[in-house]
C-alpha cells in the first residue's frame, strides 16, 4: 500500500476483472438480498434488469475485494524493494454510489480506481484523507457501477 | 399485502430488529470480500484505528440490506435501487452486536419517466444494543404505484 505522500489526484489503478457467475449471484443474494430478481433467472428476465442480476451490494463487495487485493499487491512490491509498507485505515463512508446498469449472470466487470482529492486530517495529523472514484465496466465497455469512496491513508511523516 | 408507493409517506416508517451478528460471519465475509487484517484478526484489529476486531463496512451494508428485506422490501413492489446518495460508517460493528434498523421516508415522488412507479428515498440507521449509531444511509428505491394510480391522476 502507498503512503499519503505517494498519492496524487488523477492517479488511476486498474483493479482487475471479476466474472459474476449465476451461482455466485444467487449465493450472495440468498444470504443478504433475496429479492426475486437476484435469485431466479425467470424472475430476473421479467424484471427491469432483463436477466438474473447481481445484488448491488454484491457488486460493491466484489469491488472492495479487488481493492484489497490491489493493496496487498502494492504492499508486497514495496516490501520486496525493502520499503516501509503503509497500512491503510478504515473508511468513513462513500457518496454518489450508482448502480448504472445491471450486472447479469456471466458478465465480467473490470474495476478501477481514480484519485479525486487528497487532504490532510486536522483532527488526526498522522493520517491523510483520500477520495477516489471507483468504477466497474462490463465486457461491452459499458460503465455499470461507480462510487466516490473516502479512506484514511497513513502519512509517511507519522508522529513527526 | 404487498406494499406500494402509497404505503411510504414521508416520516418515520418503523424499527426492525434486533439482529445478532456473530464473529464467525464477520470472519467469513471478510475472508471472501475484505481480507484486511483489522477484519480478520483480534490483534491487528486492536492495533487499528477501530481498536478491536470489526466487520467490513460492506458486510454491515449487506446485513443492513438483509434487515431491510426482512422488514419491508421483501413485501414491497420494489423494482430495485439506482444507488446510494450517501453512506456513513460511524462506529465499528463488533462480534456479538445486536443490530436494530430504523427507517425513515425522506421523500416520495411519482416518476416522470415511468408514471406507474414512484421513487421513495429512505434514510436507514443501524444502531447497536447500546444505541450507538454504526451506519447511516440515504438511498432511493423504485416502487410500483397501486394499480390504476397513474390513470386516476391522468383522469
Amino acid at each position: 500500500m502507498r503512503f499519503f505522500e505517494d498519492i496524487e489526484v488523477g492517479q488511476r489503478r486498474e483493479l482487475g476483472p471479476f466474472t459474476f457467475t449465476a451461482d455466485s449471484i444467487k449465493r450472495f443474494a440468498a444470504q443478504f438480498d433475496p429479492q426475486r430478481f437476484h435469485l431466479d433467472e425467470e424472475e430476473g428476465r421479467k424484471s427491469l434488469f432483463a436477466g438474473l442480476a447481481a445484488s448491488g451490494w454484491h457488486v460493491g463487495s466484489v469491488c472492495m475485494k479487488l481493492m484489497v487485493a490491489d493493496g496487498q499487491r502494492l504492499a508486497r512490491e514495496a516490501a520486496a524493494r525493502g520499503e516501509k509498507v503503509a497500512v491503510w485505515g478504515p473508511s468513513p463512508g462513500f457518496r454518489e454510489l450508482r448502480w448504472i446498469k445491471p450486472v447479469l449472470a456471466g458478465d465480467t466487470i473490470r474495476f478501477s480506481s481514480e484519485v479525486e482529492s487528497v487532504r490532510t486530517s486536522d483532527s488526526r495529523p498522522e493520517w491523510g484523507i483520500v477520495q477516489a472514484r471507483n468504477t466497474g465496466t462490463n465486457q461491452r465497455g459499458e460503465l455499470v457501477f461507480s462510487f466516490l469512496a473516502t479512506a484514511f491513508v497513513p502519512r509517511r511523516s507519522a508522529g513527526a | 399485502m404487498t406494499l406500494t408507493f402509497e404505503d411510504f409517506p414521508p416520516g418515520h416508517f418503523g424499527t426492525f430488529g434486533p439482529r445478532r451478528v456473530t464473529r464467525e460471519e464477520i470472519l467469513a465475509f471478510a475472508a471472501e470480500f475484505d481480507p484486511q487484517p483489522m477484519h480478520l484478526d483480534e490483534e491487528a484489529g486492536s492495533k487499528s484505528m477501530l481498536k478491536g476486531l470489526s466487520a467490513s463496512g460492506w458486510h454491515l451494508c449487506s446485513i443492513m440490506m438483509r434487515m431491510m428485506f426482512d422488514f419491508y422490501i421483501g413485501r414491497t413492489a420494489s423494482l430495485g435501487s439506482p444507488g446510494v446518495n450517501e453512506l456513513r460508517w460511524l462506529a465499528p460493528l463488533r462480534p456479538g452486536d445486536d443490530l436494530t434498523l430504523d427507517i425513515e421516508v425522506m421523500e416520495a415522488r411519482v416518476s416522470r419517466s415511468r408514471p406507474t412507479t414512484g421513487i421513495v428515498t429512505f434514510k436507514a440507521l443501524v444502531r447497536n444494543a447500546a444505541g450507538q449509531l454504526l451506519c447511516e444511509m440515504v438511498s432511493p428505491i423504485i416502487v410500483e404505484r397501486r394499480a390504476g394510480a397513474a390513470a386516476e391522476q391522468v383522469g
